[in-house]
């Protein structure tokens, strides 16, 4: 059956966000929401970054501290938006936009930027599970590069408590040459993809490890150790 | 009893020399070394860092406290200290200071003790007008 997706979908995707930070980031994240056809305001501090963005988007941009909540309250956050996404360049400024939007205003989805690695744990033990850090993100694309490292982080899944690592086969490793289902995985843990030749493919129980496969797993954090034992060695 | 004040500025200092006065055993956090000079003759701890940084607060001996003052000049970096001292370091008796009145009372409903300068300032003002002997135009007689 042939579908309408403009119709379909414009139902479902539209969606108003507050843009907290208008730097590189907010303003990116701000130009791209609005060529997809949502709702934005951006609220950027600084009166001559302001003045730019204004320029060049027009009325949804608003002058303003957004940890101030009456700023945050002439954003439209008592709608309350879909969204808050708070990135400015400053972390604790991030957690108290966070904190604002979704425990004063109900605001169902918060996403903070984290600008230093350091402060990670605190946006972790004060509730803020949906984070973003460019940092910690770059090093991950570094480790993935380098070879020594057998067990790479790929992707932390906070809020379901989840992570995804890739793991690197030598040719001495103890899954090389086993089939998928006969190696002894730890509980909590379970291959998901290779790479191989530089093909990427799904694992199936059959599927046959070979060294040089570079294998995605997803798995409970903890477990990455036993997990590094049963398949690298 | 142990106390750790986390911003040796004009307020943090005097809160400081005061409970060491009561007879606390108090340690002063301040980015700037230059806070120490503050204290005067002062013969309690200070730790020279960052009141986010996990290492400055584990070396001033947060884990420890029975109290802790916040008193750094942002009102955010304030409130999210606080609430790391409570939720990470389990000290009983938090206070934070916040200037801007409706984050302070935001906080304080999520249990967090803040005490809002500008508030305080703000109803004495309006009260010593208050308790002059001049009225408002119109309400005398």
């Amino acid at each position: 059956m042939r579908r309408e997706p403009g119709r379909e979908r414009g139902v479902t995707t539209d969606m108003y966000a507050i843009v907290a930070g208008g730097g590189k980031v907010g303003a990116n994240i701000t130009r791209s929401l609005v060529r997809m056809g949502h709702e934005v305001t951006l609220v950027e501090q600084r009166r001559d970054r302001f003045e730019q963005l204004e320029a060049e988007l027009g009325p949804i941009v608003l002058q303003g501290d957004a940890t101030e909540i009456h700023v945050l309250e002439r954003a439209g956050i008592a709608r309350p938006p879909e969204i808050v996404l708070a990135v400015t360049g400053d972390d604790e400024d991030n957690i108290v936009i966070s904190q604002l939007a979704k425990e004063g205003y109900g605001v169902p989805k918060a996403i903070a930027r984290v600008n230093d690695p350091r402060n990670q744990p605190h946006f972790d033990i004060l509730g803020i599970t949906q984070t973003v850090c460019a940092t910690s993100g770059l090093l991950g694309l570094v480790e993935h590069e380098v070879p020594e490292h057998d067990l790479v982080k790929l992707l932390e899944l906070r809020g379901e408590g989840l992570e995804l690592v890739e793991l690197h086969v030598p040719p001495d490793a103890p899954a090389a040459g086993k089939r998928v289902a006969g190696i002894a995985l730890p509980e909590g843990a379970k291959l998901v993809s290779l790479m191989r030749n530089g093909v990427g493919e799904i694992v199936r129980d059959d599927t046959v490890i070979r060294p040089g496969d570079q294998v995605v797993a997803i798995l409970k954090p903890g477990v990455e150790d036993r997990l590094r034992r049963a398949v690298v060695g | 009893m142990k106390a750790v004040i986390i911003g040796c500025g004009r307020v943090g200092s005097s809160v400081a020399k005061q409970l060491a006065g009561d007879g606390w055993d108090v340690t002063c956090i301040d980015d700037d070394e230059n806070a120490l000079s503050r204290l005067g003759e002062w013969r309690g701890g200070f730790v020279i860092g960052h009141g986010m940084d996990l290492e400055v607060l584990d070396r001033a001996g947060v884990a420890t406290a029975d109290a802790a003052v916040v008193a750094t000049d942002g009102d955010n970096t304030n409130v999210v200290i606080g609430q790391i001292l409570q939720r990470r370091y389990d000290v009983g008796c938090v206070v934070v200071r916040v200037f801007d009145p409706r984050r302070a009372e935001f906080y304080a409903e999520r249990g967090l003790r803040t005490v809002c300068p500008t508030k305080t300032a703000i109803a004495t003002l309006t009260d010593v007008v208050r308790s002059c002997d001049a009225s408002p135009v119109g309400s005398a007689g």
